[in-house]
């Protein structure tokens, strides 16, 4: 009974001990667990703090990243959106929508040859700017194309 | 929740074209229940990832603004016919499904 009493407080002891040192910044949880989902970037409320949350602040306006998604998407539900990147290098290609209540979308990261291209469908809760941030060795670019809804994706 | 997804993966050029389709109800948390008036919570995927002969080439996160039933596409270099692509993901709740395919 009281070895088992021992090992329990210790136990008890090493995991606070992590839990302080994560409260203390010293282990930041999301150098811990790199694949976890990023929940402060998805959870932001507006561009600014997206941005922020991502470390694209100040991306550069490119041409050469391609957007094609409708002008007027009739159902906000379902707006395709396929993205090209041609910027050599390009590890990650972020899909935001700027008037949704939480702007970040979805975040690809590429690597090992997948090319700078991702397809998929997304929703829209009105008109709004889609915007992209593509992130090329140490830079961040950056493209936006309005998309007209005319019926929204979001609540009921 | 572990319905089949659908991969196709075909070359185009020296690359190859992969389409996913996943089935998933991708609530946002946003919608009420039109007989209870409640909110319906969150159900959405959070993370995908793709890899192509075991090594992974994309690694995906999402929003609960990714539309209900996902598609994904993209695109890999130097992938050859035979190579075999796998997908998976995970949602907010702890489930997963994961699906491959042969590159044709």
């Amino acid at each position: 009974m009281n070895a088992k009493r021992r090992t329990f407080l210790k136990s008890a002891g090493a995991a606070s001990t992590v839990a302080v040192a994560v409260a203390a910044g010293l282990i930041k949880p999301t150098s811990v667990m790199a694949a976890e989902w990023n929940k402060p970037a998805f959870d932001a409320k507006g561009m600014p703090d997206a941005l922020k949350a991502l470390g694209s602040v100040g991306a550069a306006d490119s041409k050469d990243i391609l957007i094609k998604a409708p002008d007027i998407a009739e159902n906000g539900a379902v707006v395709p959106v396929e993205v090209t990147s041609k910027i050599a290098g390009t590890s990650s290609i972020v899909v935001m929508v700027e008037k949704n209540a939480n702007p970040l979308t979805a975040d690809f990261n590429l690597m090992n040859g997948a090319e700078g291209y991702v397809s998929t469908r997304i929703k829209m809760g009105q008109t709004s700017n889609v915007r992209v941030v593509v992130k090329a060795g140490a830079k961040s670019y950056t493209a936006v194309k309005e998309v007209k809804v005319t019926i929204g994706g979001c609540g009921g | 929740m572990a319905e089949p997804m659908k991969i196709r993966a075909t070359m185009e050029g020296d690359a190859a074209n992969i389409k996913v389709l996943m089935n998933h109800v991708m609530e946002t948390g946003q919608r009420k229940d039109a007989k209870t008036g409640q909110l319906i919570p969150a159900h959405f995927i959070q993370t995908v990832s793709a890899h192509v002969n075991g090594k992974p080439v994309l690694e995906a996160q999402w929003s609960q603004a990714v539309s209900k039933n996902p598609f994904l596409g993209f695109k890999v270099k130097g992938a050859k016919a035979g190579d075999k692509v796998t997908v998976s993901w995970a949602d907010n709740k702890g489930e997963k499904n994961s699906a491959d395919a042969v590159v044709a």
